[in-house]
């Protein structure tokens, strides 16, 4: 859920500054200890050469998501009458979900107001931190039984995430 | 089926040109404050306590903001220079499920009071998570 929003992803200059402000460190480290840059340089290849061949992995699973998935397809399914169905389209729909943030807060304001649960709305955006391209790399750095064991927590913290803000939205309304 | 393929491949290309800057900056910057504060890392602000590296860790994520790729790998690296697993299975998760950055969005769109309530149990939860992930991985062990 941190994707920034889609104007500046499309123009992307933060990244590239962010790159130029961390090249900048550099220069400035390398004037006072250039063994230290040279040391961290290394360190940087032998990282990146771990990295990357991950990376083209996760390019393709991003592209595969892409071709499959749109926004209409998931708001189909995730009526407010939807019941078990609901939850589950609502953690499939999450995991399922790429791209910046905010088309999908747009999506969940439509179907809100066509009477979609709180507690969906709250599962799908909790859902969202399983990012299924992006596992290999999980992988790759914790192992795969710690992806599993966090991916599962993930999931069932989605669903008690959801009870918990129909609870919120229940005692509110009562107040109300 | 050939516009849907170009589509997605643009948007698939356009996603990892504005990431890769952002992973090869936090390799960057990674590298340098590993090779500079090693020791410092593990000992000093981390690892006193398994309570505040979840802290710690949950904080960062959630005022972190960035590609979820980013928090793999910064994570992945921190971990290797010995950050607690409390902390970066805290901080990986309220990456993803806090967005302090998102905030004023998701308020507007999903209501004040659903943003705020959900920002701060996902905060919770981030820390609960890190607990329940560890130690379920000792308890496999």
């Amino acid at each position: 859920m941190k994707e920034k929003p889609q104007k500046r992803t499309k123009k992307g200059i933060g990244g590239w500054l962010f790159l130029a402000i961390v090249l900048l460190i550099y220069g400035v480290t390398a004037l006072f200890d250039s063994g230290l840059t040279l040391k961290a340089m290394t360190s940087f290849i032998q990282l990146l050469d771990k990295v990357l061949p991950v990376l083209l992995i996760v390019f393709v699973l991003i592209f595969i998501v892409n071709l499959l998935l749109e926004p209409a397809r998931v708001k189909k399914y995730l009526g407010s009458q939807s019941g078990i169905m609901g939850w589950l389209t609502a953690i499939v729909g999450g995991i399922l979900s790429t791209g910046p943030i905010y088309p999908w807060y747009a999506l969940l304001k439509d179907l809100r107001e066509k009477g979609m649960k709180t507690s969906l709305a709250a599962v799908f955006l909790y859902s969202r931190a399983v990012k299924l391209p992006l596992l290999p790399l999980l992988v790759h750095y914790f192992g795969v039984i710690y992806t599993l064991v966090l991916v599962f927590y993930l999931i069932a913290f989605s669903v008690i995430s959801g009870l918990v803000m129909e609870r919120i939205q229940s005692v509110h309304s009562e107040a109300d | 089926m050939l516009n849907k393929f170009k589509n997605s491949l643009n948007t698939t290309v356009q996603t990892f040109v504005n990431i890769l800057p952002i992973v090869f900056g936090m390799l960057l910057l990674t590298s340098l404050v590993i090779k500079l504060f090693p020791a410092q890392l593990s000992t000093g602000l981390f690892g006193q306590n398994s309570f505040l590296d979840a802290l710690l860790g949950a904080s960062f994520g959630g005022v972190a903001a960035g590609h979820p790729l980013v928090s793999y790998v910064l994570g992945g690296e921190l971990l290797t220079s010995g950050v607690s697993l409390f902390a970066v299975t805290a901080l990986i998760v309220s990456w993803v499920t806090v967005g302090i950055v998102q905030l004023p969005a998701e308020a507007l769109m999903l209501g004040k009071r659903f943003a705020i309530y959900r920002n701060l149990m996902c905060y919770l939860f981030a820390i609960a998570i890190a607990f329940l992930t560890v130690y379920t991985l000792q308890l496999i062990a």
